[in-house]
C-alpha cells in the first residue's frame, strides 16, 4: 500500500531564500511519524510547506492525489488537520468558538456534536472553559484547543508541530499521552515535529532527522534511537 | 431645556449614521488593517443609483433594497480588483489607494449625477407631531432603521457560522485558512456588507443634508472620529462613538462653538483620542503580530 503522505524532492522557503533542499519522506497509514531536529533546521518550515502555507516546489501526494498546487484550504478540506507552530488559538473567540471553527467545513451537525464530546473526555478542561475567551486558557490548555480544532476538521492526518513547546514536563506527558490514544482509539495517521526528540521517538514509529533544511538521519524509530549522531545530539547520553 | 432636548436628539439621530459609517471603517480595519478612506464616497455614488431609482419610478423601498444589494456588490468588487494585489502592501500605499479611490468616485459621480444639490425624498411621514414635536418623523424614522441594521449586523456576526469564519479570518487568517475557511471569500464578503451598511447611511442621511457628490466627506470625518473614540478595532465601541460625537457634535454646534464650526468638533475629538487614549474606549491597546 502507498504512504498516505508522501514528499519528492520537497523544496520551501521564504521571499528569495530557500530553506528545504530537496527533502524526501512520507508518512504510513496508521502511523506517527516524527520529524526531529533542532531549533531552526527547518521542521515548521516543512509542515507549512505541505498545508500550502509558503512557496513550495517539488511533489507532494496526499492519499492518493497531489496537492503541491492546492491552496491551503483545500489541502484542509481533503484532510489534513494542522496543529501549528505556536497552537494558532483564536484569541479573541471563545473556547466554543474556536471549536466551531475546527468543525467550519463540516455539515454534519450530529457527527460535529458526537466528535465534541469524544474531545472532551480527552480534554476535559476544555469543557469547563468552553464560554471563556481562548486568550485566558494556559500555554496547555491552548495546546489542547489546538489539537481539538484540528481533529474536528476530520482528518486523515494529523500536523503537530512542537506540541511540547514551552509547556510544563507534567502536562507534555499528557498531551502525549493523549496523542498516543488518538492514534490508537482513532487510528489517526500523524506527522510529528519535535525538538524534544526522546519523547517524539516515544510515540513515533519512523523518523527522520532534518539538519538546515536537508534529511541526515531516517528509519524506524528504534533504529533512530541507535543512531550516533542522534544520540550524542538530541538525547544526551 | 426644549432646546437642549432637541439637540440632543437630533444628535442621537446623526450619531445613528455616524454609528453606520463608523462600523464599516473598522470592519475593514478589522479585517485589513487599513482605513477605508473611500467609504463615504462609496455611500454617496449608493446614493445617487437609489435617486436615480426612485426617478424612474422605483417604489422607495424597493429602490432602497436594490441599492443595498448593488452596493454589496460594489463593495465584492472594489475588493477584488483594488484590494486584493495589495493585501501585503505597505500602510501609506494603501492610503494612496483609498485615496485615489475616493478621488475618481467623487468625479464620477460629479460627471454622471451633475454637481448641483438634489433633494432626497425621505419614507417617513407623520401627519400629527411626534414626541412632543422634538424630533421629525425622519429623525425618528432613521434612527429606528438604523439601530435595526445594526442590530441585524450584530446578530449576523455573533450567531452564523458565517459570521464567525468572518471574524475568525480577520482575527488570524492562517489559523483560518486551516479551518478550512475560505479567508479571501470572507474579505470580499466584508466589503459587501461595509459598503450595504455605508448605502443605507447615505440614503438616511440624504433627505436631510442633501444630496451631492460631497454629501459623505464631513460624515465620513465624524464617523472616523467616533470610531477612533470606540477604538478602531471594536465594532460596539464605534457604534457607541458615532453615537456619542454625534450627540457632542450636535450640543457643541449649538451652544459652544456654533454651527459654521461644527466640524471642528470632529477633529478635536480626533486629535484628544490619539493623544489620550490612542486605542479608545473600548479598544485593546494595540499589540502587533509576528
Ligand atoms: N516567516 C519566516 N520568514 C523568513 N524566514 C523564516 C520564517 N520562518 C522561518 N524562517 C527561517 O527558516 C529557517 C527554518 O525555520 P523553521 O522552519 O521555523 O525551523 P524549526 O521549526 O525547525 O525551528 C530558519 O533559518 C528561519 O530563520
Ligand atoms: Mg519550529
Amino acid at each position: 500500500m502507498p504512504p498516505l503522505l508522501e514528499a519528492r524532492g520537497l523544496t520551501a522557503g521564504y521571499g528569495e531564500t530557500n530553506v528545504l533542499h530537496g527533502i524526501d519522506f512520507a508518512v504510513e497509514e496508521g502511523g506517527v511519524t516524527a520529524l526531529l531536529g533542532a531549533n531552526g533546521a527547518g521542521k515548521t518550515t516543512t509542515l507549512r510547506a505541505l498545508c500550502g502555507m509558503i512557496r513550495r516546489g517539488g511533489e507532494i501526494a496526499f492519499a492518493g492525489q497531489r496537492i503541491e498546487r492546492a491552496a491551503t484550504e483545500d489541502i484542509v478540506r481533503r484532510g489534513v488537520g494542522h496543529v501549528p507552530d505556536g497552537r494558532g488559538t483564536f484569541m479573541e473567540l471563545t473556547v466554543e468558538e474556536n471549536l466551531r471553527l475546527g468543525a467550519y467545513t463540516r455539515r454534519d451537525r450530529a457527527g460535529v456534536a458526537a466528535d465534541i464530546a469524544r474531545l472532551f473526555d480527552y480534554f476535559p478542561r476544555l469543557r469547563e472553559r468552553l464560554r471563556q475567551q481562548a486568550g485566558t486558557l494556559s500555554g496547555g490548555e491552548q495546546q489542547m484547543l489546538a489539537i481539538a480544532r484540528a481533529l474536528l476538521v476530520r482528518p486523515r492526518l494529523l500536523l503537530l508541530d512542537e506540541p511540547s513547546f514551552g509547556l510544563a514536563p507534567l502536562i507534555v506527558r499528557d498531551i502525549f499521552h493523549i496523542l498516543r490514544r488518538i492514534n490508537t482509539e482513532e487510528r489517526m495517521s500523524i506527522l510529528v515535529v519535535e525538538q524534544n526528540a526522546s519523547l517524539a521517538l516515544d510515540l513515533a514509529d519512523h523518523a527522520y532527522l532534518l539538519e538546515t533544511g536537508r534529511i541526515v538521519v531516517s528509519g524506524t524509530a528504534a533504529a533512530i534511537r541507535q543512531d550516533e549522531a542522534v544520540r550524542r545530539s538530541y538525547l544526551g547520553y | 431645556m426644549n432646546g437642549l432636548l432637541h439637540q440632543i436628539a437630533s444628535g442621537i439621530a446623526s450619531g445613528a449614521i455616524y454609528a453606520s459609517v463608523a462600523l464599516a471603517l473598522v470592519m475593514i480595519y478589522q479585517a485589513t488593517h487599513h482605513v477605508n478612506f473611500a467609504q463615504g464616497e462609496m455611500a454617496t455614488l449608493s446614493t445617487f443609483v437609489a435617486l436615480t431609482l426612485i426617478h424612474a419610478g422605483v417604489p422607495f423601498w424597493g429602490a432602497f433594497v436594490l441599492t443595498i444589494l448593488l452596493s454589496f456588490a460594489l463593495g465584492v468588487v472594489v475588493e477584488r480588483i483594488l484590494m486584493r494585489p495589495m493585501m501585503n502592501a505597505p500602510v501609506l500605499s494603501s492610503v494612496g489607494v483609498f485615496i485615489g479611490l475616493l478621488l475618481v468616485i467623487n468625479a464620477l459621480d460629479g460627471w454622471i449625477f451633475g454637481f448641483t444639490i438634489k433633494s432626497f425624498p425621505s419614507p417617513f411621514h407623520a401627519a400629527h407631531p411626534l414626541l412632543g414635536g422634538y424630533v421629525s418623523p425622519h429623525e425618528i424614522g432613521e434612527t429606528g432603521l438604523t439601530v435595526v441594521v445594526l442590530t441585524l449586523v450584530w446578530l449576523f456576526f455573533r450567531y452564523t457560522t458565517l459570521g464567525l469564519a468572518m471574524r475568525a479570518a480577520a482575527y488570524n487568517p492562517v489559523s483560518a485558512r486551516l479551518c478550512g475557511v475560505r479567508v479571501n471569500r470572507m474579505l470580499g464578503l466584508g466589503w459587501g456588507l461595509a459598503a450595504a451598511i455605508g448605502a443605507a447611511a447615505g440614503i438616511m442621511v440624504a433627505p436631510v443634508v442633501f444630496l451631492d457628490p460631497n454629501m459623505m466627506s464631513g460624515i465620513l470625518l465624524y464617523a472616523f472620529a467616533g470610531a477612533l473614540l470606540g477604538g478602531i478595532d471594536s465594532p460596539l465601541g464605534a457604534v457607541i462613538g458615532g453615537f456619542v460625537v454625534g450627540v457632542l457634535e450636535n450640543l457643541f454646534g449649538a451652544y459652544v462653538v456654533g454651527t459654521e464650526l461644527k466640524l471642528t468638533v470632529a477633529l478635536m475629538i480626533i486629535v484628544a483620542v490619539l493623544l489620550a487614549r490612542p486605542a479608545g474606549l473600548f479598544g485593546r491597546a494595540v499589540q502587533s503580530r509576528v
